[in-house]
């Protein structure tokens, strides 16, 4: 089997995610603090953050969502790598990121359009964000929309805790969690 | 949609197998700028895909075009001007392609592949995941069914 040189191999990708025929470019970022991740752009903007990826599944799923071209494309990741870095760093506190959110029900895009105004340092409690948006009795359904967030760190689902200040749950795992909102100083 | 990969898994299984046919088609030097066209005309395409078969010989056959296409763009213009007409431009493919719509997709890529592009027995068998022999049974196969729907007609 031919090998194909890396530098035609990712010369092509770039014109792939340059050409605007890409309905998903991602790349996988094998050693940040919080261990491996994927993450997505599409056209419109941030469209995937997954925990610990498995390279298959993930992209089945992608596909599904937005479509069958899917590219690992690092180049069309700079931006998101970047602000990243520098989240996961200490010196960025918000991120100015366009999201793409058009895969994700209703419901679930107006809670997390809700959480997205919980600000770095800060945590608030499901049944605080259920009635925020006009559900006081979901707190439930707000912690699955949690455990599904698509964007996770760049939508804070971290910063959601139970009404006892515990940590409850965290779809990357409660380590995870732990380490991110110390990062923020939330948590000593 | 379904049935059809994403993109990463159907470039990730082919690229090696692209480069080499195209090293061999059209040389080292030209086959890196025909690589990135194929998969480029590849990725255009691929959103409108009816379903994933066959996608090893659909791959080949776009990087056939882009090998002929490229010929034909080099070719000096003195020889294009002694041809006729512009019909004789076309490759043989198109000529050939709508005659074989209704064979059955493996028999039809083999007949496309050999007397539309004449491609080696060996390179069609690997663009249809076979092999020489293999290959070489469903063109002929082809060509006897088109023979029968010709004598039928």
């Amino acid at each position: 089997m031919t090998a194909v040189p890396t530098v035609l191999d990712e010369r092509f990708r770039s014109a792939a995610a340059a050409s605007g025929e890409l309905e998903v470019a991602y790349d996988v970022l094998d050693d940040t603090p919080v261990g491996r991740l994927l993450v997505g752009v599409s056209e419109r903007g941030l469209c995937r953050i997954g925990f610990d990826p498995e390279p298959e599944a993930e992209l089945e799923r992608l596909a599904r969502h937005f479509g069958p071209r899917v590219l690992r494309s690092p180049k069309a990741l700079d931006g998101v790598r970047r602000e990243l870095d520098e989240y996961f760093t200490g010196r960025r506190h918000a991120f100015d990121l366009e999201l793409d959110l058009h895969a994700t029900p209703e419901f679930h895009r107006r809670v997390l359009a809700e959480l997205n105004r919980v600000e770095y340092g800060h945590t608030t409690t499901y049944g605080t964000l259920a009635a925020q948006v006009g559900a006081p009795r979901a707190a439930r359904a707000v912690g699955t929309v949690m455990n599904r967030n698509p964007l996770p760190i760049v939508l804070p689902c971290h910063r959601v805790v139970g009404a006892n200040g515990s940590l409850t749950g965290y779809g990357g795992g409660l380590d995870r969690k732990e380490w991110l909102l110390r990062l923020e100083g939330a948590l000593l | 949609m379904s049935g059809i990969p994403p993109f990463e898994l159907f470039y990730e299984s082919h690229k090696g197998e692209v480069l080499a046919f195209l090293r061999r088609r059209a040389g080292r030097d030209r086959a890196d700028d025909l690589f990135q066209e194929t998969f480029l005309r590849a990725l255009r395409a691929y959103g409108r895909l009816e379903h994933g078969e066959h996608l090893r010989a659909w791959v080949f056959t776009i990087a056939t075009n882009a090998v002929v296409d490229a010929a034909r763009r080099e070719r000096p213009t003195t020889q294009l001007s002694v041809e006729p007409t512009g019909e004789d431009e076309r490759p043989p493919v198109e000529e050939l392609a709508p005659l074989t719509d209704d064979l059955p997709p493996k028999e039809r890529a083999a007949v496309v592949l050999r007397y539309g592009y004449d491609l080696d027995y060996d390179i069609i068998g690997a663009a249809l995941g076979s092999n020489e022999q293999a290959a070489r049974q469903a063109a002929s196969a082809g060509v006897r069914r088109l023979r029968k729907e010709k004598e039928q007609r």
